[in-house]
């Protein structure tokens, strides 16, 4: 073996820790990839300004000099959720909700498109207009937790990612709850089944999509924003994650939360994993490789119906 | 014949464009003004590559910088490590990008709309990371003053715009070549039903694995073409999302799946952002990938699948096209039909056939016999898994268990295209149809698979649309048809290439009283020249008039078997249909 037990073990929790993070994103993306079906590629762009606004509200917004520079990160990255969810739900209200929803349920093929598209757009405009206002230089979040870390025998929780994953864990457990358990959560639920049959029962279909939409920009933004304390970030970041996204939605299956926030998990188990017989750089391309063979293994289960109607 | 005069308008249009940007190249004073005249052509190839896999067959791929990047490689490594001249290295990147372009369609196939596109996504992306890894951040091409132009590199940039030049008017000649033959319309075809196209004898896999396979092989050549002109390469700029991004962008500024769209989208946009970039690009350092952004937008809300197409669908008939007149079929010579030899009794013959969907038997050990010749009818109720064994018989599903042989030779397991070559056409239940071709152009994609060529096809497709009697709307778009003319469509589109089978699926579906007719005429002609028919149908009125035996169908297994008039007579039956209670008040009346 070209490693040993220690480092399985500290490549496993890890990729655990990590993996949380992965999880609540993979959470924010499956409520849209599951509500919606739409493939958004804006996604990780929205966790790139979760980054962002957290690294503002912790610095300039002083809740690091306010709290102190170990809580005041954590709450700005969940301030930072509320700041995205707004900016999603104006996104949606101007621009997603004229190529998605009930309107264009008709057409198949050329609705996905349109959609694809307009993410693609956002996705740009987000990326470049986030590199002429905040610049190019990589920044981070500065806290004292991502710098100390427990020992448990000869294996290292880094005490950043193990708050991160606290945190992650509560608020995917919060979404869950939401979704199965109120009167909003459960229209959403029905609308990402079957938005027809839901509008016909009375269900705001484009109101849905509009909560589903900003909730899961919202949660994949607090995702970023934890992430920001134990990674430097630029405002091209957000791509790395598209696919770590994707691929953990694929692999829990579309249209489970749960099953996302699992995948994610697991994702983060394999990128952190494979350094251990990959080279650093390739950790990334390791994530495609098993969302590629997701992708292929199981293609019945991803078309979503088993047999068309000829 | 009339389509060559629009094929020779184009070729000139083309010819007038090259004069048009040699002109350009002449006049513009700057060198500076040139490299963006170099891009904006090397941009325009780029995306009409794209444009030849996901304009004409609807695939989408968010990868092909995949293709740009090998390329982009090809020529900056076969530089450096070989001494090779991009002369060499430019036209070896288009074995490259069709070599990429198998190796990724190979599995990639294998998944359609949101997955195909997703999938595409990932592979530049991979790729990325591993040239990084490999150490080649950025390569600067080595400069070779002593022999320049050996190496293609010139001190006169309007050499660079020529050979860009040269690139794009191949790839337009490629593209108006796929356009009108039977390579393009099939493309069509898949874009617009691609199980219908399949059913029709379309082979879609080789179809579209040659598309890809050409697509990756111009983008490539493009992109190595790139590396030659901006003399550094490097993973982010050449596999980067932009690149991928930009290929479908310009193209669908342009217009989808229309020659002129790329260069027209690339004529507009890349100069744009460019001289935005230029002018602002140390204030506003993303400015070009917003420009894109609020271009991409901006077409989506307005013209959502492309203004050439939206301009096209309000002109439905499209005046210009001498296409769209009535084919005079009393012209054409209809095709020496072959006397067919009979393969003894039976044509079709289904053993012991099962398939289950989860816990659901859907067929379950039937067994079917179909002489040469008869018309036979299928029935039963809603459920009893009547499409099922037509999807079984033409290669959509695969039957768990169980023998299916036509002509003698088994047929399990091929794909529905090679089923239609061996001679069974279907319709369908509900009419697939490809809404933006014409009746004719419908019924030529099927003709393909019992034609020699594109001529042949035309001739075939004319004369099936005759028997049919839907001559006089041959050059209609299929979208504004009735569902009488829709299903007469679909009869003429499986019967063009003269297949020995025909697998009706509820053609009298959702027809009145007085559309009946016309149809059953044409089924019994269909008879009558010698054509086998198998039909679903559920208008018994209708059915006992025009079969010659009934297989009853329920629950996936078959009930009852024999002469119309014994098998509406059979109590099992009547159960089947009615319920028990019914079928004990008939047993009890007829005592």
């Amino acid at each position: 073996m070209p490693f040993s037990l220690v480092d399985f073990l500290q490549a496993l929790t890890a990729g655990i820790l990590v993996g949380s993070a992965y999880a609540l994103m993979c959470v924010g993306l499956g409520i849209i990839f599951g509500a919606m079906r739409v493939i958004n590629f804006a996604q990780g762009d929205f966790l790139m300004l979760g980054m962002y606004a957290a690294f503002y509200l912790a610095t300039a917004g002083g809740l690091s000099a306010f709290l102190g520079p170990s809580a005041g990160p954590i709450v700005a990255a969940f301030l930072a959720g509320p700041i995205v969810f707004a900016l999603g739900w104006l996104l949606h209200r101007f621009i997603v909700a004229r190529v998605t929803g009930a309107g264009v349920a008709q057409s198949e093929g050329a609705g996905a498109y349109g959609q694809i598209l307009t993410t693609l757009g956002i996705s740009l405009i987000l990326q470049n207009g986030g590199l002429i206002v905040f610049g190019s230089t990589p920044t981070g979040i500065r806290t004292p937790l991502s710098r100390s870390s427990w020992e448990i025998g000869d294996v290292l929780l880094n005490q950043g990612r193990c708050v991160s994953f606290l945190v992650a864990a509560g608020l995917a457990a919060a979404v869950y709850l939401f979704l199965g358990h109120t009167h909003q959560g459960k229209g959403l639920r029905a609308a990402a089944d079957n938005s027809q049959a839901a509008l016909y029962m009375g269900i705001d279909v484009d109101k849905a999509h509009r909560i589903a939409w900003s909730l899961g920009v919202g949660i994949t933004a607090v995702a970023g924003g934890l992430v920001a304390g134990s990674q430097s970030f630029q405002p091209y970041t957000g791509f790395d994650f598209v696919i770590v996204m994707y691929a953990g939605v694929v692999l829990g299956g579309l249209g489970s939360i749960l099953g996302a926030f699992w995948g994610g998990l697991v994702i983060g188990v394999v990128q952190q994993m494979s350094t251990l017989v990959l080279p650093y750089q390739l950790q990334n391309t390791a994530i495609f490789v098993v969302f590629l063979l997701i992708i292929f293994l199981r293609p019945q289960g991803m078309f979503g119906r088993l047999s068309e109607r000829t | 014949m009339t389509a060559s005069v629009a094929v020779k308008r184009q070729l000139w249009a083309i010819l007038g464009f090259a004069a048009a940007v040699l002109l350009l190249s002449a006049v513009l004073r700057s060198d500076y003004f040139e490299l963006v005249l170099t891009q904006v052509l090397l941009w325009a190839v780029l995306s009409l590559a794209w444009n030849i896999l996901c304009g004409y067959s609807g695939y989408f791929s968010f990868g092909h910088a995949a293709f740009w990047g090998l390329g982009a490689y090809t020529v900056a490594l076969g530089l450096i490590h070989l001494n090779l001249t991009p002369w060499v290295t430019i036209p070896f990147c288009a074995v490259v990008g069709g070599l990429a372009g198998a190796l990724i369609g190979f599995p990639t196939f294998r998944l359609r709309g949101h997955y195909f596109a997703l999938a595409m996504l990932a592979y530049p992306l991979a790729t990325l990371y591993v040239f990084q890894w490999l150490g080649y951040q950025e390569i600067p091409l080595p400069m070779k003053r002593e022999a320049a132009t050996l190496y293609m590199q010139f001190a006169n940039p309007r050499a660079y715009v020529a050979l860009a030049l040269g690139l794009l008017v191949v790839s337009l000649l490629i593209s108006l070549k796929i356009e009108n033959s039977r390579f393009g319309l099939s493309l069509f075809a898949i874009k617009q039903n691609e199980p219908a196209a399949e059913a029709a004898g379309v082979d879609t896999w080789r179809w579209k694995m040659l598309a890809l396979m050409l697509s990756g092989a111009l983008a490539a050549v493009a992109g190595g073409l790139y590396a030659v002109v901006l003399l550094v390469v490097t993973p982010e700029a050449v596999f980067g999302m932009l690149v991928s991004a930009q290929a479908l962008i310009l193209a669908l500024f342009g217009g989808v799946g229309t020659l002129w769209g790329p260069v027209i989208g690339a004529a507009v946009l890349v100069p744009l952002a460019e001289g935005l970039n230029a002018k602002l690009g140390d204030v506003l350092p993303g400015i070009q990938g917003v420009v894109y952004g609020v271009a991409i937008i901006a077409i989506i809300l307005c013209a959502p699948e492309g203004v050439f197409w939206r301009v096209r669908d309000r002109f439905a008939r499209r005046p210009a096209e001498p296409d769209a007149s009535p084919v005079p079929t009393a012209s054409v010579p209809a095709l020496p039909r072959e006397p067919r030899e009979p393969v003894g009794k039976e044509l079709l013959a289904l053993r012991d056939v099962g398939i289950a969907f989860g816990g659901l038997r859907a067929l379950d050990g039937v067994d079917l016999t179909v002489p040469e010749r008869g018309l036979y009818g299928i029935i039963g109720p809603n459920g009893a898994g009547k499409t099922t064994l037509f999807n079984v018989i033409n290669g959509f599903l695969a039957p768990q268990r169980g023998t299916i042989s036509f002509a003698g030779e088994s047929i399990v397991g091929l794909r529905p295209s090679h089923v239609c070559r061996r001679g069974i056409g279907r319709t369908f239940q509900v009419v697939r149809a490809f809404p933006r071709m014409t009746v004719l152009e419908n019924v030529i994609v099927g003709a393909f698979v019992g034609a020699a060529d594109d001529g042949a096809a035309r001739r075939m497709a004319a004369v099936a649309l005759d028997r049919v009697g839907l001559s006089a709307r041959a050059g209609a778009l299929a979208g504004g048809l009735t569902t009488r003319e829709l299903r007469l469509m679909e009869l003429a589109r499986a019967l063009a290439p003269e297949p020995r089978l025909m697998l009706l699926d509820e053609t009298l579906a959702g027809l009145g009283h007085d559309d009946l007719g016309g149809i059953l005429g044409a089924i019994r002609q269909l008879r009558a020249d010698g054509v086998t028919v198998l039909i679903i149908e559920h208008t018994m009125q209708a059915m006992v008039q025009l079969v010659d035996h009934f297989d009853v169908l329920d629950h996936g297994r078959l009930i009852a078997s024999g002469a119309p008039e014994s098998v509406v007579r059979n109590p099992e039956v009547i159960e089947a249909y009615l319920g028990k209670k019914w079928a004990q008040q008939v047993a009890e009346a007829a005592k």
